[in-house]
């Protein structure tokens, strides 16, 4: 080997997390696997596209890892200020796309700036709290708040409740860990139950209303909105402890999961390899959790304390929503499941968290 | 409340929270595998048997039909295999382009294109939907090369239902044709003779007998449906098949008609309306039932395209109406050999005692003409039989009175169905007091005359039978008072084993009759043909005959003179005839009526004959030409093709001597109504 591949190398691995890049690579083994069941049939077209997708995640990733913090905090400003102009050209100029409108034309390409607000929210709020470290005071947890107001709803008005929820709780979670106090954090959930109703009427788009009454009783519309769900949890119950089988699964292969490579693979998942699947699946993403919420707790500043913490949350968040969805005990809102589903955009952002993780852990002053 | 912390109180705080949120993340992924845990472990069983029923379709597939063949083996109904264009609307992305392509490859004429836009509008998405039937060989090939352009496009080989004799016989034989809404609410409760119901049977099924045969033996016809059990996938289309259980075809009807026999009783009524029931007297086998004009069943099987329909419904002949055993008209004179019968069952005549005929017979201030001028002098019974002798009965029904008249009648079969095996047959009416008053509202309607007992007692009036009751009558008369019922099915093929199974015939019931008073009636119509009204059909017959004419007045000229030249053709009597040969031992009873033809010994006549003599001899003799015509000798049915008959059979030429029947066309009797 020439020395200057194997300095490269050392230099990378240097800002490498081992447990953390081998739940993810694991994660993301399960997720080709997956991918290749649910999408066989058309060609391996997908497949191949997601090796070369998680490829580029991988190098994000590995990016982000030698960018130490400080470099990061600097970006959480210009970053949050642009996902805010773009999500606002999103909702003048944005690009409707069934019936809901989320991206911005570039020309030759779409952008969903949403997307970048999952990563930018949090950088920008830990970096808010961190600069306030000392002199933290009640009314700087009301800027943040409409910190994360702002881009959280302008999200929800295009419509899409699960991005919306996905960087509002990423938001919430750098507010929470910052030391929100109790009695409002108490006070907010009281003020949001009862805002509840309100919401409903006003907030709720009528596609998330019958999404949520889905929930309730599936079977009050077997064609319609529930559909979906019953056929998902046919598959994961009819998977049993063990699964019927890599590429055995009737409803994947017969087509009854609907979105089966995407938001549904959970259920594809499920089919094959029954509960004994799963429960490597949930202990990794166990581990992926815990690990976060570890380099957290042992990150030097603040600003790194509360970004990994937000970030490891947020893949719990992204993950118990998806199975919850998919197993039918929460509505059914846009989410991947994470490192798993079939999708470019949200596995470099996830990566970029892994990255974000990779980086705090290994850029501690020595 | 301003709130200063410090950064070690920041990160302390931050711990406690870390240290609050992982147990919290943890216990909602407890949450989410006790649910998992439900759904897989608790619950599979119940989730495995729906993912299995989402995934297994049972696909019916409808048992090939029993053929109809009749008492010699030729087919009247069967099935053949042809190619059909079908298209699932569920796998094309626009239909109307798709149609539109398609027709520069196969013909689809606007009929075509009807019936699928009617059947796709019945039918769901992914059905396969018929868009052409009997497509050419060359459809077919110019399909198969363009077949790729045409996904959700399928050419399937399919039974249609054929009726190889068209026409013939075909009020009897039936059709099949789509099952429809009624229909489908009948099946959900309709048995079959075993008791077992059908509604799984039909699933697959399109067709349904819809009258005659078809419909009368649907369920032995139809057979039993077989399954498919195939995998489907979301979008209801069939991977693979699984499993397979084949249907069995339904079984076959051997039926007692003779299609030699009715096709020349057909061909002899030519134009004419009418019907004619032949049948066995031993045991109420039909030899032939015609209900003229015919119609072509196969018009029906895929679907009768409009214009066929509006013309056979609209048709002022109506073909379609099954005249043989729906039309009920008075019988009249071929009903006085029934009331001499009942006359001497009931004890109320002898044959010897005689009336003295002045050609009319006054009653109530009413005069009842005789169809003679100056009438028939002294008149025995069996003279009144044989020169139909109207005065007779005119007494003998006001001696009898309408009860006795309407016991006796119904005891021989008349004003009921005769339980023949097809449906739709009517019950005719037999006139009598409690039918008066059960049929009139008005009560001056509702009371008897009796007046109206001397018009019925020479078969005008209320009286209206079909033509299967006066054969029917006619046959439980010769036959001793044995009652069979009449029937056009004789043996039931199993479509499996081939076995043969006769169905049962015992006679139903025995009418008390005495042998000699038959014997004499044989005798006084074996005098009609030999020297009364029938004499000159049956001039010169190979065969001892028995037969009686008879004319139906037309109600709506009721009261009226009666002039053939004069009344339209519609409104002009009908013609009867029933006859039986041989005398000694009837093995043939044969009941005509032409509608609209005049006097019974004219136009129905002739075709008793040919009847009798194909039935005899295998030939239709050159009886007397219909309409009376009788110096045409060309008149006469061409030869059917069949084996030379075993013994020399003596061609009844006409003998143009012979005496002109003495009840020639004169006016007759228009009774006066109350």
């Amino acid at each position: 080997m020439k020395p200057q591949v194997r300095y490269w190398l050392r230099h990378l691995s240097a800002h490498i997390d081992l447990p953390l890049l081998g739940i993810v690579l694991a994660l993301m083994a399960i997720g080709l696997v997956t991918i290749y069941s649910a999408t066989a049939s058309e060609g391996l077209a997908r497949f191949d596209n997601q090796i070369i997708n998680m490829t580029a995640a991988l190098a994000v990733m590995l990016g982000v890892a030698q960018t130490p913090p400080q470099t990061l905090m600097r970006l959480a400003v210009p970053l949050y200020a642009l996902g805010i102009v773009l999500l606002l050209g999103v909702f003048f100029f944005g690009v409707s796309v069934n019936g809901s409108r989320r991206w911005l034309s570039l020309g030759i390409t779409r952008i969903q700036p949403s997307e970048l607000m999952k990563i930018a929210m949090p950088l920008m709020l830990a970096w808010f709290f961190h600069k306030r470290e000392s002199e933290l005071r009640i009314h700087h947890f009301a800027i943040a708040a409409v910190l994360l107001l702002v881009p959280t709803l302008l999200i929800l008005k295009q419509p899409d409740l699960g991005t919306s929820m996905l960087v509002g709780a990423t938001g919430f979670f750098v507010i929470f860990f910052a030391g929100l106090p109790w009695k409002i954090l108490l006070g907010l959930a009281g003020a949001g139950a009862a805002a509840l109703p309100l919401a409903w009427q006003f907030v709720l788009h009528d596609y998330q209303r019958r999404r949520v009454l889905t929930l309730i009783d599936p079977g009050s519309d077997p064609l319609g909105a529930g559909y979906h769900i019953i056929q998902s949890t046919i598959a994961i119950g009819s998977g049993g402890p063990w699964g019927k089988g890599w590429l055995k699964g009737t409803q994947t292969h017969l087509d009854f999961i609907p979105e089966k490579h995407t938001d549904f693979i959970f259920a594809v998942f499920s089919e094959e390899w029954g509960i004994a699947g799963n429960c490597v699946l949930l202990l990794l993403f166990a581990c992926l959790i815990l690990r976060g919420l570890r380099i957290a707790a042992s990150a030097p500043t603040l600003f790194s304390r509360l970004l990994a913490s937000a970030v490891s949350l947020v893949f719990f968040i992204y993950a118990f929503v998806n199975m919850g969805m998919v197993s039918g005990i929460l509505p059914v809102v846009g989410v991947p499941l994470p490192f798993i589903s079939y999708g470019g955009t949200a596995l470099v952002t996830l990566m970029l968290g892994v990255g974000i993780l990779m980086s705090i852990r290994t850029h501690r002053p020595h | 409340m301003p709130h200063i912390q410090s950064p070690e109180e920041t990160a302390r705080r931050f711990r406690r929270r870390v240290r609050l949120a992982a147990p919290l993340a943890l216990l909602c992924l407890g949450v989410l595998a006790t649910r998992l845990y439900h759904l897989q472990v608790t619950q599979q069983q119940y989730y495995a048997t729906r993912a299995e029923s989402n995934r297994i379709s049972l696909v019916p597939i409808a048992p090939n039909r029993g053929n109809i063949e009749d008492r010699n083996g030729i087919i009247l109904a069967r099935n053949y295999s042809a190619f059909t264009l079908e298209v699932t609307p569920a796998k094309i992305p626009d239909l109307k382009t798709t149609l539109a392509e398609l027709g520069r490859i196969v013909t689809i004429e606007p009929k075509d294109a009807r019936r699928f836009e009617r059947l796709l509008r019945e039918s769901r998405n992914f059905d396969s939907i018929l868009l052409r039937t009997r497509l050419t060989d060359e459809e077919v090939a110019r399909f198969a090369v363009n077949r790729y352009r045409f996904p959700g496009v399928e050419v399937k080989a399919r039974l249609f239902r054929q009726y190889p004799e068209n026409t013939l016989a075909a009020h009897a034989i039936g059709y099949i044709s789509r099952i429809n809404e009624e229909e489908r609410e009948w099946l959900k409760t309709a048995v079959d003779e075993d008791g077992d119901t059908q509604t799984g049977n039909y699933k697959g099924a399109t067709l349904i007998g819809k009258i005659g045969l078809e419909k009368q033996y649907e369920f032995i016809l139809h057979g039993l449906t077989g399954y498919e059990q195939v995998e489907i996938d979301a979008g209801g289309h069939a991977v693979r098949v699984l499993e397979r259980s084949a249907p069995t075809p339904g079984n076959n009807l051997v039926l007692t008609l003779d299609t030699r026999l009715q096709r020349m009783a057909e061909a002899a009524f030519g134009e004419r309306r009418g019907a004619l029931v032949a049948l066995d007297p031993r045991n109420g086998e039909i030899l032939a039932l015609v209900s003229s004009p015919s119609f072509d069943p196969n018009l029906f099987v895929d679907g009768i395209r409009f214009d066929d329909w509006d013309a056979l419904n609209n048709h002022p002949d109506k073909p379609m109406l099954n005249r043989a055993i729906y039309s009920a008209y008075p019988p009249g004179s071929t009903f006085k050999p029934m009331m001499a019968m009942a006359a001497l069952t009931q004890g109320k005549r002898t044959p010897e005692q005689t009336i003295s005929d002045p050609g009319y017979f006054s009653f109530g201030g009413h005069v009842f003409m005789d169809d003679k001028r100056g009438g028939h002098g002294i008149v025995d019974m069996y003279r009144s039989i044989v020169s139909s002798c109207n005065t007779y009965y005119y007494r003998l029904a006001n001696d009898m009175g309408i009860e006795s008249i309407a016991a006796f009648m119904r005891q021989i079969g008349l004003g009921s169905r005769t339980g023949i095996d097809i449906p739709g047959e009517t019950a005719g009416v037999l006139p009598s007091p409690e039918w008066k008053q059960k049929r009139f509202s008005k009560p001056q309607q509702q009371k008897w005359f009796a007046g109206e007992t001397i018009s019925v007692g020479i078969g005008q009036g209320y009286n209206a039978y079909t033509a299967l009751q006066m054969a029917h009558a006619l046959a439980n008369i010769l036959n001793g008072g044995r009652v069979f019922r009449p029937h056009l099915v004789r043996a039931i093929r199993d479509s499996t084993t081939g076995e043969t199974r006769r169905l049962e015939n015992a006679p139903v019931r025995e009418i008390p009759l005495n042998p000699e008073h038959v014997a004499f009636i044989k005798r006084a119509m074996e005098g009609v043909n030999k020297q009364g009204t029938g004499a000159r059909a049956f001039a010169g017959a190979a065969y001892a005959s028995g037969g009686k004419t008879g004319t139906a007045q037309v109600f709506s000229l009721r009261g009226q003179r009666y002039s053939a030249d004069r009344v339209k053709e519609r409104l002009r009597d009908h013609s009867w005839f029933i006859a039986f040969a041989p005398v000694e031992q009837p093995g043939i009873v044969v009941a005509v009526m032409v509608e609209n033809a005049g006097f019974g010994a004219v136009s129905a006549a002739p075709i008793a004959r040919q009847v009798l003599d194909f039935h005899f001899t295998g030939h239709a003799a050159e009886g007397p030409a219909p309409e009376d015509r009788v110096s045409e000798e060309e008149g006469a049915e061409p030869e059917m093709e069949t084996d030379p008959p075993a013994q020399p059979v003596p061609t009844a030429t006409r003998t143009t001597a012979h005496p002109a029947s003495p009840a020639a066309p004169v006016r007759r009797n228009r009774e006066e109504r109350g």
